[in-house]
């Protein structure tokens, strides 16, 4: 259904992206794997590089756990609780930690359970000796699950909802004993995606990064991650980055290829529209249950929010506002997340228009097979080199060129851009994919191509679905440490980094007030970003 | 005869729609429940099932009250115009649940489960997956569990609304013939006036929550001085 020429085009900018993006990505592990390859053998598997993998594993398997494990309770009672008061505020909050920057989730959940925070405060006034530590394993759990615990809740309720109403109906009128709708209802649906969740967050668990530089410490404490930044920023040592690096890459390669065994989980089922109606629970200790089970996740996940607000607030925000500091982080983190944002959009349609060409190909050969499916693949990319081994890599690549310093914005908008392209694709693909569908026969019948069509036809429905894109994006971009890191210095200060050196150098009223900004900013671009979304639902 | 189910002077508020039941259905008889779209057919049976609770009158079943009970307390089957099975479980563990809702089953209870999909034309589909069936065939094993659970109402909402029309005749027959031998009352929403005169002994018509008629079969067919009615049967 497409033209000639418009069939040429999305070829050659699918072309275009797919080299770009693979020379990006394969810059960098050609320039780790060349990286004075003798040396990085032999560190491969020290004593070192056991324990910082060991723990990688063992922090992201227990928050796995943990996070799937506390959000099963409240995903079924929040199920079991239609008209909960209350109840869409709750599933907004949950939904809200995924748009937090999580220097900023770190920096509430230490305001709440760290050594000054309110819950130590109040278990030693209950005469507890051992004060939660917010540092180390327990702090690095308890923050991942703050980041995860809702996301499972939300995955395990959407598949809980998308069940039939009938089957409600059905069991309450043939007697099933709240055992036996779990047994037979509710489990079945949630054992589903279970794997799935479980991959996601293990997968979020094990590449992640800011939360465990701020709140690990020590080998003790460290996962592959923030070891390679440690080994480049700190003790520059290249050969380790590079065997860290490698491992690194080896892990998520695995469990990338153990997620994809699993059907994927998605949360579409939400909507506050549906009405669901219950008849089970209805006893008292089921209530006080489900009661309990609801408050104590709302409670959890919304007192280090409370801590990020009290504690910004307290801040001086007019004159961190004004000052020449916040200004200048501001503008660089707004020119990097715009750059960022605009590039992955744009690279998603290139690479969408050039799979529209394949398929719209009357016989696509094998290497048009293999282009759209590497197109595919290429989205993905970025989950298989996490940012810091991107980062690694371009770092040893440009040293020999002068400092690094002047690359790093275009790396960290680059670096940020493919972190973003898969959020991007998520959005994109499928709304260009239903507008097709309806408008391709009757554009092509009317011989509306080129120009014309993506101005007439294309742009006024596709607007919203790619200010969608382009807010998550920035948002994501505005909120990332994981790039910068390696390359902040004087003369390159994002937001995020401006909030971890101010917290560093122990100037925590500062940090508080950027991170209150920062954190607004962020739930701000996300929230226009999900409203777009579910308009574009509807629609 | 008996009332099976009577509605005594019922009234309940949805949103902004009101309705006003009134009504006795004769025991051990097909009764056939229509009116337009919206009407207030489900919601009748609805207030039946227990699943909405009237704001004012009581509901009777068998001559018990039971508008305080809930759902499960209540002697009835149902049977819905979809989604009837449990997509995840067997066929035989979707009617083992009519039996008991926490699968404590009898050898007794095992062949009970079998001679009932063998009474509906499914013999032999014990093991088999909801999924795998055609959507006859799913409401058939639907039909087994009712029959199983032996209950003296069977609530039917549009069981056949969403087959073809030549199976929806053979479901009707299948219908006749189980009412034949349980002899249990049922209530069956339709949209098609050939269903009425194929099924039911009796028929309701409802209009805006209101029961307008409630006759014979013969004589509701025949009836045309309600003008809702007369576009019914006519349309
Ligand atoms: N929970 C509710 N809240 C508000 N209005 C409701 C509710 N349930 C039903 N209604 C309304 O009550 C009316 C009757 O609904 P009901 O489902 O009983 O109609 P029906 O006769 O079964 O229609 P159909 O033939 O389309 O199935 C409808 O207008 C419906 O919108
Ligand atoms: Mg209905």
């Amino acid at each position: 259904m497409l033209t000639q020429t418009e069939r040429r085009r999305g070829i050659g900018w699918g072309l275009l992206s797919l080299a770009g993006v693979t020379l990006f990505v394969g810059i960098a592990v050609a320039a780790l794997l060349s990286w004075d390859a003798g040396n990085t053998q032999s560190r491969l598997f020290t004593a070192y590089t056991w324990q910082i993998l060991r723990f990688t594993l063992l922090q992201a398997a227990l928050s796995t756990l943990l996070s799937v494990v506390f959000a099963l309770p409240v995903a079924l009672a929040l199920a079991r609780r239609p008209s909960f008061p209350g109840r869409i505020w709750i599933i907004r909050l949950m939904a809200l930690p995924m748009g937090l920057p999580v220097l900023i989730g770190a920096l509430g959940l230490i305001g709440i359970w760290g050594r000054q925070g309110v819950m130590n405060s109040l278990l030693l006034k209950l005469g507890l000796e051992q004060p939660v530590s917010i540092y180390g394993l327990s702090g690095i759990l308890l923050a991942h699950v703050f980041f995860n615990l809702p996301l499972a809740a939300r995955l395990l309720l959407a598949a809980l909802e998308r069940l039939p109403a009938e089957y409600w109906l059905l069991s309450s009128s043939l007697g099933m004993k709240p055992f036996s709708v779990f047994r037979f209802i509710e489990w079945p649906a949630a054992r589903r995606v279970i794997p799935g969740i479980t991959g996601l967050i293990f997968m979020l668990c094990a590449t992640s990064f800011t939360l465990v530089l701020v709140l690990g410490g020590g080998p003790a404490a460290t996962t592959l991650e923030v070891a390679i930044y440690q080994s480049l920023r700190f003790d520059f040592d290249p050969p380790r980055a590079i065997a860290l690096s490698l491992l690194q890459i080896g892990i998520t390669a695995l469990v990338l290829i153990a997620i994809s065994l699993f059907p994927a989980p998605d949360d579409a089922g939400i909507t506050a529209g549906r009405a669901m109606r219950r008849f089970d629970g209805r006893t008292v200790p089921a209530r006080l249950w489900d009661t309990f089970a609801i408050l104590l996740a709302t409670a959890f996940l919304i007192l280090p929010l409370a801590s990020i607000v009290a504690a910004g607030a307290r801040a001086n925000l007019w004159s961190l506002v004004t000052s020449a500091a916040f200004l200048r982080a501001a503008w660089t983190s707004f020119a990097i997340a715009l750059s960022a944002g605009l590039l992955a959009v744009l690279t998603s349609l290139a690479i969408i228009a050039a799979r529209e060409a394949v398929t719209d190909m009357k016989q696509p050969g094998g290497t048009a097979r293999a282009f759209s499916l590497s197109l595919g693949a290429m989205s993905s990319l970025v989950l298989l080199v996490p940012p810091v081994v991107l980062g690694t890599g371009w770092f040893l690549m440009l040293r020999p060129f002068g400092d690094v310093a002047r690359f790093a914005p275009a790396l960290v908008a680059i670096i940020n851009m493919l972190m973003a392209l898969p959020f991007v694709m998520r959005v994109l693909a499928p709304a260009v994919e239903t507008h097709r569908k309806r408008t391709g026969r009757l554009a092509a019948s009317l011989g509306v191509s080129g120009f014309s069509r993506v101005w007439r036809i294309d742009f006024p429905v596709l607007a919203k679905p790619l200010f969608t894109a382009l807010s998550f994006a920035m948002a994501l971009s505005l909120g990332d440490l994981g790039a910068v890191a390696l390359f902040g210095s004087s003369d390159l200060i994002t937001l995020p980094w401006l909030v971890y050196s101010r917290l560093s150098s122990y100037r925590t009223n500062d940090a508080d007030g950027l991170a209150l900004i920062l954190g607004i900013i962020c739930l701000g671009l996300t929230m226009i970003g999900t409203s777009g979304q579910r308009e574009a639902k509807r629609g | 005869m008996a009332d099976a189910v009577a509605l005594d002077k019922v009234e309940l508020k949805l949103g902004t729609k009101e309705f006003r039941f009134d009504c006795r259905l004769p025991a051990g008889a097909v009764t056939a429940v229509t009116g337009p779209s919206g009407s207030g057919k489900s919601t009748l049976l609805n207030l039946v099932a227990g699943f909405e609770t009237p704001d004012q009158g009581r509901i009777l079943i068998a001559g018990e009250d039971v508008t305080e009970k809930h759902p499960s307390e209540r002697p009835v089957s149902l049977i819905f115009q979809d989604n009837n099975l449990f997509a995840h479980l067997d066929l035989a563990t979707n009617i083992g649940l009519g039996i008991s809702p926490s699968l404590k089953l009898s050898g007794r209870d095992s062949t009970a489960i079998s001679q009932a999909l063998e009474r509906v034309g499914l013999g032999g589909f014990e093991r088999r997956m909801p999924g795998t069936l055609s959507g006859g065939e799913r409401q058939r094993a639907a039909f087994a569990r009712a029959l199983v659970r032996r209950k003296p109402v069977l609530l039917m909402d549009e069981p056949f609304a969403a087959l073809d029309p030549g199976l929806r005749l053979s479901m009707a027959n299948l219908l006749a013939d189980l009412h034949r031998e349980t002899g249990n009352t049922v209530l069956v929403v339709t949209h098609d006036p050939d269903e009425v005169g194929r099924l039911a002994d009796h028929a309701v018509f409802i209009d805006h929550g209101h029961v307008l008629l409630q006759a014979p079969t013969e004589e509701f067919l025949t009836r045309r001085d309600i003008p809702p009615l007369a576009e019914f049967l006519s349309g």
